[in-house]
């Protein structure tokens, strides 16, 4: 099996702007997302059979990793992980609200959309220090918000990510800088919901 | 009583080119100021609410900690700068950090690692332990040594929001820079 890699984009630099940030997206995918990569793979070439393993899979049974890598594939892994799916999880003609199955199943547990985007909020917002805020399928098939600090992913609890939201500051402060709700906020225009109803039906599956 | 903000002890560039005085401006008067307003939040009618901000940092859990302990990981930072430069410790420091480190460069070298190496938010520190031995340690978040009864001699926030508007993601570089504005006269009156 190959080495992990970094893909491109799935869209320019400035794609998301005036709600992300041409500079930030860039600084975000060719430097911090690349340097997980990069440590990811140097951390993997220590035990190289775990390249024969998905990244879900490794993340899944963090247990499964030799022990003195674990902590480098848990950090550099969940960080290629998430980056990888947040960047798929935004578009620039995102926005608007969660139809189909998943905004059934949106309304069914949290009550309404806007309960949830409050809860989603709240979990974004409580997060001390670094991290992500999620929506996940558990084992149950149950939707449910969550937070993870740093890298870490729902994937390493059991769950299954649908939506996520990193709450990192390198995500936000050059256009935000302290404004971290003002950077939540934004997020809801450039959600991509046909990609969290794919991330949900897989997650059902 | 409620806790307050303290001044910057120097002026708003003083600490260019190693700091901006945007990134003050955002770092001081909303980050930090931020944590004292919480804090006050928290506190205000509690049988906290005359707690010193040092019993806090040394007890409290949860919000109270996380807000207490970052008031006084900022105020002890702010003091660890110098404004328009620092210069060298003085010989008897220098002295001692050679003996715990090998050598001045070698102790540097351990903190910008532990800085670097902390993963997420945090702080790199220097301590000296309760047997009286000097180590570097990094802790995450709001944590800080006095809750392991160590004594911090100096600090360096290693959050994003310390360094992201002068040096983006190249928090080595930050690191690096910071050497030429510690204050080491405050670092040898905490031993």
């Amino acid at each position: 099996m190959p080495k992990h890699e970094l893909a491109p984009l799935p869209y320019a630099f400035d794609a998301l702007e005036p709600h992300i940030d041409a500079k930030t997206m860039e600084i975000h995918h060719d430097k911090h997302h690349a340097a997980y990569v990069a440590n990811l793979n140097g951390a993997l070439d220590k035990h190289p059979e775990l390249f024969e393993r998905s990244l879900d899979s490794l993340l899944a049974d963090l247990s499964s990793v030799p022990e003195d890598i674990r902590t480098a594939v848990r950090n550099n892994g969940g960080g290629h992980a998430n980056h990888s799916f947040f960047w798929n999880l935004l578009s620039a003609t995102g926005g608007g609200k969660p139809a189909g199955d998943l905004g059934d199943a949106i309304n069914r547990e949290f009550g309404s959309y806007d309960k949830f985007k409050e809860l989603f909020t709240a979990a974004g917002m409580t997060r001390f220090g670094s991290g992500w805020a999620w929506l996940s399928v558990d084992g149950g098939g149950k939707l449910v918000i969550s937070s993870t600090a740093n890298q870490d992913t729902p994937v390493s609890d059991g769950l299954k990510p649908v939506v996520g939201l990193d709450v990192w500051e390198h995500a936000y402060y050059l256009h935000y800088q302290n404004r971290r709700a003002d950077y939540v906020g934004a997020f809801w225009n450039v959600i991509n919901w046909n990609q969290a109803a794919k991330n949900f039906a897989k997650a059902q599956g | 009583m409620a806790h307050e903000l303290p001044k910057l002890p120097f002026g708003p560039t003083d600490l260019e080119p190693f700091l901006s005085a945007e990134t003050l401006d955002y770092h001081h008067g909303k980050h930090h100021k931020a944590y004292v307003d919480n804090l006050n939040k928290l506190s205000a009618g509690t049988p906290i609410e005359d707690a010193t901000l040092e019993e806090l940092v040394k007890t409290a859990e949860g919000g109270v900690f996380n807000n207490a302990a970052q008031v006084w990981n900022h105020s002890f930072y702010w003091n660890c700068l110098k404004g328009g430069g620092g210069s060298a410790p003085g010989a008897a420091l220098e002295a001692r950090l050679s003996g715990a480190f090998g050598s001045f460069a070698a102790f540097k070298e351990a903190f910008n690692k532990a800085g670097v190496g902390r993963f997420g938010s945090g702080w790199a520190w220097l301590v000296k332990n309760a047997d009286g031995s000097l180590a570097v340690t990094t802790t995450g978040n709001a944590d800080n040594p006095m809750r392991d009864g160590a004594t911090p001699l100096l600090t360096c926030d290693v959050w994003e929001h310390a360094y992201y508007i002068d040096f983006r993601n190249a928090r080595a570089k930050y690191l690096e820079e910071f050497w030429g504005f510690v204050n080491w006269d405050f670092v040898e009156s905490n031993l």
